[in-house]
């Protein structure tokens, strides 16, 4: 039976009003007569559609237009042109009924109360959401338990380092067991044990809940680990979409071929893909190989490839 | 989990559910209150000074006058700026300048993504606050008391409408501050006007000076606005001269702001949030 997409996004765009001031006490002064203002196109004519239980990485370097586009799907910010459409409803209008549904987490971002401990503001998050009681208890301590959080709930959200406090703020913002995640950089400035942790917890709420999760990461591995498909953005615009596995395939035209030697030496060779198989065999041939890989280009640099693809505008 | 997927969580009524909600939030409230003890008590001590000040003023001018000005004598000084401190303190409310931090810093998103109005967080975490602040009130008004022998004599009916009065005015204020804090969703630095709001409502509100003692031309003008409804007429209600037809006129005076109130955030609200851009985050 098909079902309808959990995100339904056509030709969404964004435009910011930034005021421009030339730099100086004449400028200061003219300004206070006439304000100009720059149109900065955040996000231009952007489309695409997410189904049921999808985790979909949302690439782009800083300013591409990443998080504009998570928070016109979260209904904070109001767009400029075209309709988007969650779990049915349009954000924009914050409908009650969608917000119970979603979730954005905001990797620089606190949602919980400072100076209170999180079970505090975890109960607060109860009755705002009206969940059930029994149920709250029951998801409460289950993302304790996943999220290890035991130590750290009954303390003051102030005495919590980065890492604990993203684990925190990830369990608050999920005990209204929302369907639709849209996670901001939810592993920015985290050790890798955390970070790990973090993304395996994701993976495992999505295959047990079912949620749809829309993920921007500057971490690579996050993305590597979480999502079959992702989103490339840049300069407001869509550059990829489709599946991680082609968008190797399709921007890293190189493969690596790497072999160790019996004398303990490594053998590195770039070639392109179509010539890969003649560039290991010579390689066989002509040395005594013990040991034998073929890699794809890093995905960072096949991202960094499609970014240069696109001139700047 | 047997939470309903389709967003109505559980069987409370909507009305159950939002009263849950403002308890939890008071609760909340005066937790955080709590984890600040000295804080709570420096805040009590600022908002003493004040009100003793206005009343050494007037009890020493109403003794050089042959102990009376207005009709006021240092007794009824007293009682009124006695009293005068509790309606203050109930009318702290989230001000404009809190919205110009809010938008500025960015803090504001993570309220916009609940399914409840974002004024209910401020209504119910400033009232969770004032029990904490009557609580400090009650030895501070008593040691007042006792230094400046207040004249008070309330009747029951007074007592009961000082009571609505004051919640009346905490609604009002909050409600004309929210209007007016959203204009920073237009343009983020706004204090100068703010501070013009204060400066009005110091005048016309009973704040400074009991409203008897004020011209003519501002008793008449303060009708015009919201002020007297929040300070003068609390404070009257349970200090008096007030006859019942004035009591209950300015029952009727402070629903008619709160609907007016109302109207003006739901209209502006609309407006602010399509404007919203979520600065920093």
């Amino acid at each position: 039976m098909p079902t309808e997409p959990v995100v339904v996004v056509e030709q969404l765009g964004k435009v910011f009003q930034v005021p421009v001031r030339e730099p100086g006490l004449r400028a200061s002064l003219k300004s206070l007569l006439h304000r100009e203002t720059r149109a900065v196109v955040a996000v231009d004519a952007v489309s695409f559609r997410i189904e049921p239980g999808e985790v979909v990485g949302f690439l782009g370097p800083n300013g591409a237009g990443k998080t504009t586009t998570l928070k016109m799907l979260a209904g904070l910010l109001h767009p400029t042109s075209g309709n988007c459409s969650v779990l049915g409803h349009e954000p924009k209008g914050r409908p009650a009924a969608l917000l119970r549904q979603i979730t954005l987490v905001m990797g620089n971002r606190n949602q919980l109360q400072w100076d209170l401990p999180a079970l505090d503001s975890f109960e607060l998050n109860r009755a705002i959401y009206r969940i059930p009681r029994a149920d709250f208890l029951r998801l409460r301590d289950e993302l304790i338990e996943l999220l290890e959080l035991q130590t750290l709930v009954d303390k003051p959200v102030r005495n919590l380092s980065l890492g604990e406090r993203m684990k925190v703020e990830i369990a608050g913002s999920l005990l209204h067991q929302p369907k639709v995640l849209f996670l901001d950089e939810p592993t920015i400035g985290l050790d890798i044990t955390m970070q790990k942790r973090i993304r395996s917890f994701v993976a495992d709420y999505n295959k047990r809940y079912g949620a749809t999760v829309m993920l921007t990461s500057h971490y690579m591995a996050d993305v590597q680990a979480l999502c079959k498909r992702v989103i490339v953005i840049h300069h407001g615009r869509i550059l990829f979409d489709g599946a991680l596995a082609s968008l190797a395939e399709r921007f890293s035209l190189d493969k690596t071929v790497t072999v160790r030697l019996a004398d303990g030496e490594e053998i590195k060779v770039n070639a392109p893909r179509g010539e890969i198989a003649a560039a290991t065999g010579k390689l066989l041939a002509e040395n005594d190989v013990v040991d034998l890989t073929i890699e794809d280009a890093p995905i960072e640099d096949v991202i960094e490839r499609l970014f240069e693809s696109e001139p700047a505008k | 989990m047997t939470v309903s997927p389709n967003g109505s969580l559980g069987a409370e009524s909507k009305t159950h559910a939002m009263g849950s909600m403002y308890l939890t939030l008071m609760r909340t409230s005066i937790i955080s209150q709590f984890q600040y003890r000295a804080a709570a008590y420096f805040y009590m001590i600022g908002m003493v000074v004040e009100p003793v000040i206005y009343l050494i003023v007037w009890s020493t001018i109403a003794r050089s006058h042959g102990g009376e000005v207005a009709g006021f004598t240092p007794g009824t000084f007293a009682a009124y700026y006695i009293v005068w401190m509790l309606v203050r303190n109930v009318n702290i409310v989230f001000t404009p300048f809190g919205w110009e931090w809010r938008i500025k810093e960015g803090n504001f998103a993570s309220q916009l993504l609940k399914p409840v109005h974002p004024i209910h967080y401020d209504l119910a975490e400033f009232a969770g606050g004032k029990l904490v602040v009557i609580i400090l009130w009650l030895p501070i008004a008593l040691a007042l008391s006792l230094i400046f022998h207040p004249s008070l004599h309330p009747s029951l009916l007074q007592c009961g409408v000082f009571f609505l009065a004051i919640w009346g005015a905490y609604l009002i204020r909050s409600l004309v501050l929210w209007a007016l804090g959203l204009i920073t969703f237009w343009t983020t630095r706004v204090s100068a006007l703010y501070e013009a709001y204060f400066l009005a409502e110091l005048l016309l509100s009973g704040r400074l000076v009991p409203m008897q003692l004020m011209p003519r031309w501002a008793q008449t003008l303060s009708w015009a606005f919201p002020f007297r409804w929040t300070f003068a007429f609390p404070i009257t209600a349970l200090t008096g001269p007030i006859s019942e037809r004035e009591l209950l006129e300015g029952l009727a005076m402070q629903a008619l702001w709160i609907g007016v109130g109302t109207i003006v955030v739901m209209l502006v609200w609309r407006r602010a949030v399509a404007r919203f851009s979520s600065v920093g985050g």
